[in-house]
């Protein structure tokens, strides 16, 4: 049932979150969200939907963790704790605090960085371990088990249910970003799991609600829904990636790219996000390719390339600059650009050579490139500029 | 929550030493404030003996139970609410910058 995956999606994280600050007991916790959904799903195609369904749900597990604890009988402390949870105001403050104490801790840098999207994606999304281990290309019982000592490390190694204050939280902050940032290229790369870059929008947006002043949140959020906004000009019929400038504008999603917008006007540049933000919103405001306002651009590359010098942005940062001066310009930044992976250098300097004039250069870095790429679409995408570029050389007799 | 530090050195340490903190410091702050419980610096793996008893003969060897290029030099018993504290202890011992530190909590 449908209604049943879509409170259960929004009221997981809630009922969890809440029910391991009350009892500390993360699979408890995560049993009785599970109980009670397995009940929703039971019921409510027989007695109808309640009225307040995410107040039920919360009510049965909440029922379930004192069943559970009365029965276990010494536990005093944690039934009196979880009876007093919840009175009829689902909206407590305290109560969206848990969420966002969950997510801390859930991506903790004292826990692996795969173990730390994992758990993100199973507590916080509320996401299926089988749907986790199928995007992560492992069985079922390696994601289980990774999930399990993830937990048990939270636990023995006591990471505090809490988020940090002060200078601390600074830091702490860029690691969760971070996590939601790698789940959306999950979700976003060719060969990655669609529906998870839409659990990191959903995330990010639970994130800025629950952190609405620290800029970097929108700025994350903003960036996700433009890069996003693309998803269904991407691909052509057959499947191929399409590339940004060949895409078909009118099926982006304008109303996304309008809310990213409306973010971005209300939200200082303070870091990496912001940047890289309000580099897609020029891409996305652009109402043909030849339109795009490349300056604009280059400038944001250029203070992106001094706050996050990393070989990715330098290699970016050649392509605006190629396209604002001039391919040489382009070609020059590139020969600077230290440790960029060289499938992806040779496949920049390829479209740079290309708009050089240099066909014959371009056609053969393309091929080059097309033989480090790291997945087949990819592969495809770049033989297929090969040949385009090769056909160029073949027919300027003709067209002579 | 009680914490042990394995302190040991590392093959790539810090290189600016005025970001270094003193560990004299370290020690009189942190037995002052409760969150050192005991410690001490260890004499190298030299002077180590690793001692097995199998069907009731004890065996010695000479050295540590594991060759490795990086070695404990010290340890230290942490008392502290939780790994976030113990981590703030550890970040500003000289150790942590010039060697590494590994935090293992109490089993119980």
């Amino acid at each position: 049932m449908d209604l049943v995956a879509q409170v259960g999606q929004e009221s997981y994280a809630r009922i969890v979150a809440t029910l391991i600050r009350a009892t500390g007991d993360w699979t408890l916790a995560e049993d009785c969200a599970q109980d009670a959904l397995a009940e929703a799903l039971e019921r409510w195609p027989r007695e109808g939907v309640p009225r307040n369904p995410g107040g039920w749900l919360t009510t049965v597990a909440r029922n379930r963790a004192i069943d559970v604890l009365r029965r276990s009988a010494v536990e005093t402390r944690k039934l009196k704790e979880v009876a007093m949870l919840w009175g009829e105001q689902r909206e407590q403050p305290e109560i969206q605090d848990d969420r966002l104490r969950l997510i801390f801790t859930c991506c903790h840098p004292a826990l692996a960085l795969d173990a730390r999207v994992a758990l993100t994606l199973r507590i916080v999304a509320g996401v299926p371990t089988p749907d986790i281990a199928r995007a992560f290309v492992v069985s079922e019982s390696t994601m289980t088990r990774r999930i399990t000592r993830a937990k048990s490390k939270i636990a023995d190694a006591r990471i505090p249910y809490r988020v940090p204050e002060g200078g601390a939280l600074v830091g702490r902050l860029t690691g969760v970003l971070g996590v939601l940032y790698l789940l959306f290229t999950r979700g976003y790369d060719a060969d990655g799991e669609p529906a998870f870059a839409a659990e990191a929008i959903r995330l990010a947006r639970l994130l800025g609600e629950l952190m609405p002043d620290e800029p970097e949140v929108a700025s994350l959020l903003a960036l996700f829904l433009l890069q996003h906004s693309r998803r269904h000009a991407r691909r052509d019929a057959a499947g191929e990636l399409v590339m940004l400038e060949r895409q078909d504008r009118s099926r982006w999603d304008h109303a996304a790219i309008a809310e990213a917008l409306k973010i971005l006007a209300r939200t200082p540049v303070t870091g990496p996000y912001a940047l890289q933000a309000r580099i897609a919103a020029c891409h996305a405001s652009a109402e043909t390719a030849a339109g795009t306002d490349w300056r604009s651009i280059a400038q944001w590359y250029d203070e992106l390339a001094r706050v996050q010098p990393t070989s990715v942005v330098a290699l970016n940062r050649a392509v605006a600059h190629g396209y604002a001066y001039g391919p040489q310009a382009g070609l020059d930044l590139l020969a600077e650009a230290d440790g960029v992976p060289d499938g992806y250098a040779r496949a920049v300097e390829a479209d740079l050579s290309a708009r050089a004039g240099d066909q014959d250069r371009a056609a053969e870095l393309f091929r080059e490139a097309a033989r480090q790429a790291p997945s087949e679409v990819e592969r495809r995408a770049l033989l297929t500029r090969a040949d385009e570029v090769g056909a160029a050389t073949r027919d300027r007799p003709d067209r002579r | 929550m009680k914490y042990m530090m394995f302190v040991c050195d590392d093959t790539e340490p810090e290189t600016d030493e005025t970001l270094v903190p003193d560990v004299e410091v370290w020690v009189a702050e942190h037995d002052a404030s409760g969150a050192r419980v005991l410690g001490n610096k260890l004499a190298p793996p030299s002077a180590a003996t690793t001692v097995r008893v199998r069907g009731g003969e004890v065996l010695l060897s000479d050295g540590p139970f594991a060759e490795t290029k990086e070695v404990i030099v010290g340890f230290d018993i942490l008392e502290v609410a939780d790994l976030d504290e113990a981590i703030a202890v550890v970040a500003r011992h000289p150790m942590a910058h010039v060697g590494r530190v590994e935090l293992r909590p109490y089993a119980d």
